[in-house]
């Protein structure tokens, strides 16, 4: 297998060697045992991961590329890059506060006022708040402009009605950044707001939503009269549409790199399952795993350039888009042929509907094609912002339905 | 960390796509197709007195510029862009790649300044075609006759066999394989030229009948031709790039004009949704390529396998982008004077000398140690 690899300064490699020898002193004991628990909207190990970020905290290793008054490090580009492909060959759990560290933390950082920096980014530095993302709703999804939750303000508090789903760990947060509707005549993209909410109050209901492979780790979150204080608006009262792109833009970037290497760990498990079952006789077989190994590497291929581009400068732009539907796209392949070479017994589930990682591969991958932007989304961002192709003619009526 | 992106090579990039722009439009693309040579030798010229490309590859002191692969790929993918024709790949790629493994002096000395220039078109004959890491089956034999050397034997679909001056022919002597080099002058060397649906690239069958030949010594010719390979992999891959991208630009643009229904067809989805998926195989074939190229410049352990793998992507891409412009095109995509038809009948001729998919998926699972 080829491994990432990347044109690094002295200074650089000093900071990978640093990188290198907290992880190999830290991950240790419980969090040792627990090596590759977890991922971005799953919460197995959640207790253990949750130490884990903790102690990461402790040494200023969880939101390195923010400030140091908002507890982190100050760190360039190249130095994220380099600490996740790190942590991610050191296969530690998964972080259990991603969603406030990649997502809420820059967009604060991005739009935020110097009081709600202040407040909010340093407990999530120092693990001791989490956060969920309030976008979809039942008629939002692909069309996100379409948001139907409302907010109004009385007095100095906003009240908030409506609800939003598929909401990931939302029964693990303290708050939820929520895209709402704030002037109640608008339609479409103007008129919303990017309010934050404390999930622990009784206006907002928590109802986990049962996912493909069993478990409990999206919601459906009900806004019942839920209130926050007026100055819990990030960015301009009504420009929440603009707030929100910009962090859909955020997702993609320092994260590319350590994907490639849980790919490339999988890879090498599908071979020795294959190996394993005495399936590498099989011709069939034989050319999945050939096709398999070649669209990783040309994930890697098209992942270095793009890293690579962006480590010189340049905006993360539409091209996130080749590399998000080659990936999700390959990643399911890649569960289909886990599942012939596994055979019959890979059908087999443990007590509790326990998968094996074969399985959650196969099954897990089917959300990958349609959370951050469908495969269809992401190929008419492809045909309109790259390629230019004319944008689909909008209704005539740009007028809301009312009814949900 | 440090800058991988050379803005020369912006500059360079342009001044090849002018250049072949210039030189090798449609018009002239159908003219060379109905011509017995199937080349332009003013162009040819051109080539080397103009950007010295023959030589691009060749060092300095064989009359080159000494330059990599990832150079010659920016040329490779303007020459596949606009369909160039004539004995590049042959004579200025494979066969000068083939003296260069020999350390032979006197063999450089003597061919590889005429191929730098471009007086000497030279081509590498190398029997049965194989990808596979084992040697091909040798079919010509060498034997001393008097003072020197003579070559008997058939060797089919050699690369712009028709046209060469300099053969250099791999043959079995004594049952193990030595490289000869065989002027295109001989008496005893026939050329059958072959029609083949790919009327941009050339091949013919040559015959062998006791032809006088010079033995290039000092080369493991095992080694040769794996690397031959290798590269010839990653320069078709460069190669299909620049096709997959000219043919993906005329779907866009006629995705754009064409209305039915009362609005341009790329505003449909159907429409839309290929043309976002030929992009996607266009880049990401280039950004393979462009990796299997480097790989060889500094002689990565991998380079084999990159080079298979690159070869694969783009082949398949190609294949697909070129086959989904003429789905985009309707009725005039599948006529002959629409210029899609080249690109697509130009995917499988490029690749089929140098082995099958199956083969290289093959080196790709031996790589991957299964």
């Amino acid at each position: 297998m080829s491994l990432v690899d990347l044109d690094l300064t002295a200074e650089d490699r000093a900071f990978q060697d640093e990188v290198r020898a907290w992880l190999e002193e830290h991950l240790v004991g419980e969090f040792a045992e627990h090596r590759g628990i977890g991922g971005i909207a799953d919460d197995d190990g959640w207790e253990v991961r949750q130490r884990w970020d903790q102690e990461l905290a402790r040494d200023g290793w969880l939101a390195i590329g923010w400030p140091q008054e908002y507890g982190g490090r100050g760190a360039t580009l190249s130095q994220e890059i380099i600490f996740h492909l790190e942590y991610a060959r050191s296969n530690a759990p998964y972080r259990a506060g991603g969603n406030g560290q990649d997502l809420l933390g820059p967009m604060l950082l991005l739009c935020g006022s110097d009081e709600q920096k202040l407040r909010f980014l340093p407990p999530i530095a120092s693990a001791r708040e989490y956060w969920c993302q309030g976008f979809s709703e039942p008629n939002a999804g692909s069309d996100l402009a379409n948001i139907q939750t409302r907010a109004k303000l009385d007095g100095d508090h906003w009240v908030i009605n409506g609800q939003k789903i598929w909401t990931s760990l939302a029964h693990r947060a303290d708050f939820i950044y929520v895209l709402t509707r704030t002037d109640p005549d608008s339609a479409r993209h103007r008129g919303l707001s990017m309010l934050i909410v404390s999930v622990d109050q009784p206006g907002i209901d928590v109802r986990p939503i049962r996912n493909i492979s069993g478990g409990a780790e999206f919601a459906e979150v009900f806004l019942t009269d839920a209130r926050t204080p007026v100055d819990m608006v990030i960015g301009e009262v009504n420009a929440g549409w603009k707030v929100a792109m910009a962090t859909l833009g955020i997702e993609r970037g320092a994260d590319l790199l350590p994907h490639l290497l849980t790919f490339d760990r999988e890879m090498q498990s599908v071979i020795e399952l294959a190996r394993r079952r005495g399936a590498l006789s099989d011709p069939w077989i034989r050319v999945g795993i050939a096709d398999a190994w070649i669209g990783l590497q040309v994930l890697h291929a098209v992942t270095l350039r793009t890293v690579s581009s962006l480590m010189h400068g340049a905006a993360p732009g539409a091209e996130g888009s080749i590399s998000k539907l080659f990936a999700s796209e390959w990643h399911q392949r890649l569960g289909e042929l886990a599942m012939d070479i596994a055979g019959e017994q890979g059908q087999v589930v443990g007590p509790g509907y326990e998968l094996d990682p074969f399985q959650r591969i196969f099954l897990d991958s089917r959300s990958e094609t349609i959370y951050g932007g469908s495969s269809e989304i992401q190929r008419n961002i492809l045909s309109e912002r790259v390629l230019g192709l004319p944008r689909e003619p909008r209704p005539t009526s740009t007028k809301e339905p009312t009814s949900a | 960390m440090t800058s991988s992106v050379d803005l020369d090579q912006q500059e360079w990039r342009r001044t090849a796509r002018d250049f072949f722009a210039a030189k090798s439009p449609e018009a002239a693309v159908r003219r060379l197709a109905a011509t017995p040579e199937g080349y332009d030798p003013e162009v040819w010229r051109q080539l080397s007195d103009q950007l010295g490309l023959q030589g691009l590859i060749i060092p300095e002191e064989y009359g080159g510029s000494g330059f990599g692969l990832v150079e010659l790929g920016v040329v490779l993918e303007e020459m596949g862009r606009n369909l160039f024709c004539g004995p590049f790949l042959s004579s200025a790629v494979i066969a000068a790649t083939a003296l260069l493994r020999s350390a032979d002096e006197d063999a450089k000395a003597r061919y590889l300044p005429g191929i730098a220039e471009g007086t000497t078109i030279a081509t590498l004959a190398f029997g049965e075609r194989s990808a596979h890491r084992n040697p091909p089956r040798i079919s010509t034999r060498a034997e001393t006759r008097g003072s020197g050397w003579r070559l008997w034997g058939e060797e089919r679909f050699v690369g712009d066999g028709h046209i060469a001056d300099l053969l250099l022919v791999v043959a079995a002597v004594d049952g193990s394989p030595g490289l000869f080099a065989v002027e295109g002058t001989a008496a005893e060397l026939g050329r059958v030229p072959i029609a083949t649906m790919d009327q941009t690239q050339r091949a013919a069958h040559i015959g062998l009948t006791g032809a006088p030949a010079a033995r290039i010594d000092e080369i493991d010719v095992g080694a040769m031709l794996l690397r031959v390979q290798s590269i010839a992999a990653a320069c078709i891959a460069a190669g299909h790039v620049g096709g997959m991208q000219q043919a993906l630009d005329l779907a866009v643009e006629y995705a754009t004009v064409r209305v039915q229904y009362g609005r341009p067809i790329g505003s449909f989805q159907a429409i839309k949704h290929r043309c976002a998926d030929m992009l996607v195989a266009l880049e990401t074939s280039r950004a393979v390529a462009a990796q299997a190229l480097a790989a060889i410049d500094r002689e990565d352990p991998a380079l084999d396998e990159l080079a298979s793998l690159a070869l694969v992507r783009a082949s398949e891409a190609y294949l697909k982008v070129a086959g989904d412009s003429i789905q985009i095109h309707g009725g005039i995509g599948v006529t002959w004077e629409h210029p899609l038809h080249f690109h697509f009948k130009r995917v499988k001729a490029s690749a089929s000398p140098w082995g099958s998919l199956a083969e290289h998926r093959a080196r790709i699972t031996e790589a991957i140690g299964i």
